[in-house]
This record gives C-alpha cells, sequence and structure tokens, in this order.
C-alpha cells in the first residue's frame, strides 16, 4: 500500500486586509519529496505555509496524509523565517526541543527526553547547543536549534522558511549540508520557501513558483529554463513584469 | 499577628507566581493598572452600602471584567497593552473615586490609608479565610496552566502548533492576574501590590536561566520577605506593607550587584559557577 500524499491543498486563497494574499492555489506533497517553493517578496510563500498549518484563516482545501488538515497537523514540523520567541526567555536549548516533544513547556526535563534531544541536536550537528541559553545563539545556532525542535517528533512533513536567511557563509553551508542529508533519507517530506539558487540545485525534487497563484510547477531545469521566473525568484523582485 | 503571617504568606505567594509570567510578558504594568482598577469595584461596593471588607468581593469581579475588557482592546484595536491598561485602569480609578464622593454623607468614613497601604496586622478571620481560598484557587489555577502558559509566554504561534489555546489562556492569565491582585490589595493596598507581582519575579529572572526555577525562587523570595518583614514591622511599629516592600528592594538590589560582579568577571575570563 503506498504511503498517502503528505500535503494536498485545493483551492487556496487568502484574504488579508482586502487584499488577495493567495489565489486558487493547488498544489502537491508526496512522500518524501522535497518542494522548493520560490516567489517574488510578497507573493504568499509564508503564508502558504501558516495556511497549511491553520495558523492563517484561509479558503479551500487542506488534506495531510490522506486526512483533514486538523487531524494531520500535528505531525508537521515547522521551521519558521522569523523567529518570533522572546529572546529574553529564560530557557536552554534542550528546553526548547522538549517542548516541541510534549507540547507544553516543561518544568523539569526527564532523562529519556534529553537523551532524545540530544539525539536531533546530533542530526542537525548541534549537540554542543543543548544545554545552552537560548538567549546566548548566534543566528546559525539558533537555525539548529528550531531545526532540532521541528524534527524532534519525527514528522512525515516539514515546513520550512527561508532557512539560510541570515546566515554567514560557513552558516549557510552547514545547513544546507543537513538539509541534503535529509532530502536524501527520503523519510521526510518537505517545503523549503526560499531564494537561494543552491538549495534548490542541492535538495529540489520540484518546485513551484508562487506569486499570488502558482505560476509554473516542476522539475528544477524546466521550471527554471524561464530566464524571467530565475530572476524574479532568486533576486527577490518585484512581480509586475510577470503581468498579473 | 498568626491571622496577618497566614494572610501576607497566601497573598504573596500567589502574587510572586503569577508575577514571573507578568514579568516574562512585559505586562509589569499591568498590576499597577488592576491594583488601581480595583479601586473602582471598591467604590462601587462601598456605594452599594457594602463594608470595606465586603466591598472586596464586588472589586474582584469588576477587576476581572477590566482584565478582560483590557485583553479585548488589545487583541481588537492592535494598541500595545500599556496603552490598553492605561485607558482602562484610569477609567476605572476615576469611577472609584467619583463614586466614593456620591456615597451618602451619613456613611461611614473610608480609611482611605489601610486602602491605599492595607492594613495587614488588622486582617480578621473572614478577611484571612477570604485571601486564602482565593489566593490558593489562584495557586493552584497557576500550577495547573504553568507548562501552557510558559509555552504561550515564550512563543504564541508555536505554542498553537502544539494546540496550546494561547487566545484564551490570555484571558485566563488576565484574570488570575486580577483576582491575585484583587486579593493582595486587601492586605498590601493598592499602591503597593504590584510591587509584590514585580519584585520577586523580577528579582528570580537575575539569579536564574530557567522559568521553573524562577517560578520558585519567585514565590520563595516573597514568602521569606512576608515573614522577615511582617515580624520587623510589627517590633518596629511601622506599616507592615511598606516594611516588606523594601526588604524585597534590597534583595533585589543585592541580585543585581551579584550579577554585576559575574558579568564583570565573564568579561575578564574567570570561570564562572554554572547557573543557578
Amino acid at each position: 500500500m503506498t504511503a498517502p500524499m503528505a500535503l494536498v491543498a485545493r483551492g487556496l486563497e487568502v484574504t488579508r486586509g482586502g487584499r488577495r494574499i493567495l489565489e486558487d492555489v493547488s498544489l502537491g506533497v508526496g512522500p518524501g519529496e522535497f518542494l522548493c517553493l520560490l516567489g517574488p517578496n510578497g507573493g504568499g510563500k509564508t503564508t502558504l505555509l501558516k495556511a497549511v498549518l491553520g495558523l492563517v484563516p484561509s479558503r479551500g482545501s487542506i488534506e495531510l496524509f490522506g486526512s483533514a488538515a486538523a487531524d494531520g497537523r500535528g505531525r508537521v514540523g515547522y521551521l519558521p523565517q522569523r523567529k518570533g520567541f522572546a529572546h529574553d526567555f529564560p530557557a536552554t536549548v534542550c528546553e526548547l526541543v522538549v517542548a516541541a516533544q510534549r507540547a507544553r513547556w516543561p518544568w523539569r526535563v526527564r532523562p529519556a527526553e534529553r537523551e532524545r534531544a540530544a539525539a536531533i541536536l546530533a542530526q542537525v550537528r548541534g549537540e554542543a547547543l543543548i544545554d545552552r541559553p537560548l538567549s546566548s545563539l548566534s543566528g546559525g545556532e539558533t537555525q539548529r536549534a528550531f531545526l532540532a525542535r521541528a524534527l524532534v517528533n519525527d514528522p512525515p512533513l516539514i515546513l520550512v522558511d527561508e532557512p539560510l536567511a541570515a546566515l554567514d557563509t560557513r552558516g549557510r553551508e552547514d545547513l544546507l549540508a543537513i538539509l541534503a542529508e535529509l532530502a536524501a533519507r527520503d523519510e521526510t517530506a518537505a517545503i523549503i520557501v526560499t531564494h537561494e539558487p543552491e538549495t534548490v540545485t542541492r535538495i529540489a525534487d520540484r518546485v513551484a513558483y508562487l506569486d499570488v497563484r502558482i505560476r509554473a510547477s516542476g522539475a528544477p531545469g524546466a521550471v527554471l529554463e524561464d530566464p524571467v521566473l530565475q530572476a524574479a525568484a532568486f533576486a527577490g523582485a518585484d512581480h509586475t513584469h510577470l503581468g498579473r | 499577628m498568626r491571622r496577618a503571617l497566614l494572610a501576607g504568606l497566601a497573598a504573596g505567594a500567589a502574587c510572586a507566581l503569577i508575577g514571573v509570567f507578568v514579568v516574562q510578558r512585559g505586562l509589569s504594568f499591568l498590576s499597577e493598572g488592576l491594583a488601581h482598577a480595583a479601586f473602582g469595584g471598591i467604590g462601587l461596593g462601598l456605594l452599594l452600602g457594602a463594608s470595606g471588607e465586603q466591598s472586596a468581593w464586588i472589586a474582584l469581579p469588576f477587576t476581572v471584567v477590566v482584565a478582560l475588557a483590557i485583553g479585548a482592546v488589545r487583541r481588537s484595536s492592535g494598541l500595545r497593552p500599556d496603552a490598553a491598561i492605561g485607558v482602562l485602569f484610569s477609567v476605572s480609578f476615576a469611577l472609584g473615586a467619583l463614586l466614593l464622593q456620591l456615597r451618602p454623607r451619613n456613611s461611614a468614613p473610608v480609611d482611605v490609608e489601610a486602602l491605599l497601604f492595607g492594613s495587614l496586622l488588622a486582617v480578621s478571620d473572614g478577611a484571612l479565610l477570604a485571601t486564602l481560598l482565593a489566593a490558593g484557587a489562584s495557586l493552584l489555577a497557576v500550577a495547573l496552566l504553568w507548562s501552557r502558559l510558559a509555552y504561550a509566554s515564550f512563543d504564541p504561534e508555536l505554542a498553537a502548533l502544539s494546540g496550546v489555546p494561547v487566545a484564551l489562556l490570555e484571558y485566563a492569565f488576565l484574570a488570575l492576574t486580577a483576582a491575585v491582585v484583587v486579593t493582595s490589595v486587601r492586605t498590601v493596598g493598592v499602591v503597593l501590590v504590584s510591587a509584590f507581582v514585580i519584585i520577586p519575579a523580577a528579582t528570580a529572572r537575575l539569579a536564574t536561566g530557567r522559568l521553573s526555577r524562577a517560578s520558585l525562587l519567585a514565590v520563595t523570595l516573597q514568602v521569606a520577605a512576608t515573614a522577615v518583614g511582617l515580624l520587623a514591622s510589627y517590633y518596629l511599629d511601622v506599616a507592615s506593607g511598606p516594611t516588606i516592600v523594601l526588604l524585597l528592594g534590597g534583595v533585589f538590589a543585592a541580585a543585581l550587584a551579584l550579577r554585576g560582579r559575574s558579568a564583570t568577571r565573564d568579561a575578564e575570563g574567570e570561570q564562572l559557577p554554572p547557573p543557578v
């Protein structure tokens, strides 16, 4: 029996303040598939991820792992671009990861939970971070910690929003390598929002170009052969020249 | 003295525990605002003919409604919390002042000093029972909600993804803060109750890097300061509320100084003990 599609979205629409952010967006992500989502700034990429997670109201249908979205959302990991956490919150990386495991903030971390957190941090090359206060982490370290948080429950689908943003060269290399390892294992499907050509080259099974609507979708090479799309996707250019 | 000690410990512990979240969420103005808003409820109770003690029972739902209104105004208008608090507490306080004036001329005089600074040493059996019940219920509620409150305080979006009902929890938190503040206004007064909420929590945050330890430390500090401050005020024959607050202030100053020394040693590359 084949595994169900990780995500099937049909006719998704999101409107905010009278402005259409997403319009008639339909896409699917197969089990173990890495879909890179490209598009200009303001094109609705982050909103799409949030609509899948139920963080913004939307119309249309969303199915996760063959079931209604509400039933499947607990099995989706999420690495947001903008980290909205309280940076002065007194907590360690271990507590951050365990909170995702338990779906509650831990009063005390149990030995088995700490072991699991250590294992998942090792996967993202962040084992040394386990007892570090969150307030002491660099940008790259924060990304690793939050990626570990997103992966701790072995989600069959993760949503990753601009993972390389605000990282230095070394940090980008490291994180890209981690995502490439994840992609190679074929156990986890992903939607990766990115402006980085290297991300597409190294990890994408498929690419979709979103600018309020899905403008193109297919194998990375096929989509990116269009020079206009390529320029717009990787330069974060304005979308007006695409004739909306 | 025993009644005062029990009332002070119960109210203080409840203030300190909720205070950890008040401080973490940057809502220190909330406790000040709700204490002043409680004055409106007390004024209403006195106008309706209730005694000073009984009017606190009217102040409790009144202040809870003001707290919920702060939440509703903030969510619907997008105003920052301090603005929503500022508007509602000013209006409530003004209402209390007006209602006090509207009382019949032959009404019993109001002990304004007790209202503003509390009368811990004058706590009656009835007031003690009410304080123990209210503080006990608040402590239990915060203890039961602690892990969800902590998660929502850390990151509301991630907490929501984990199934925490963030909006509902915010209203529950506001209502609990109102209940704790009103319970404590009777003992330490409108002016000083926010000190019971803020200072132990702020001190605990200086001393530890874990929220759970900060919660325990805040309660411990408050309980110790209440006991020592009450005894000192009794033997020195001075007001108990201000004595306790001054003691808390001294502990905060000491924690700040110790933290400053640790930061200097860190900068000089010395080996530091592990975080508390």
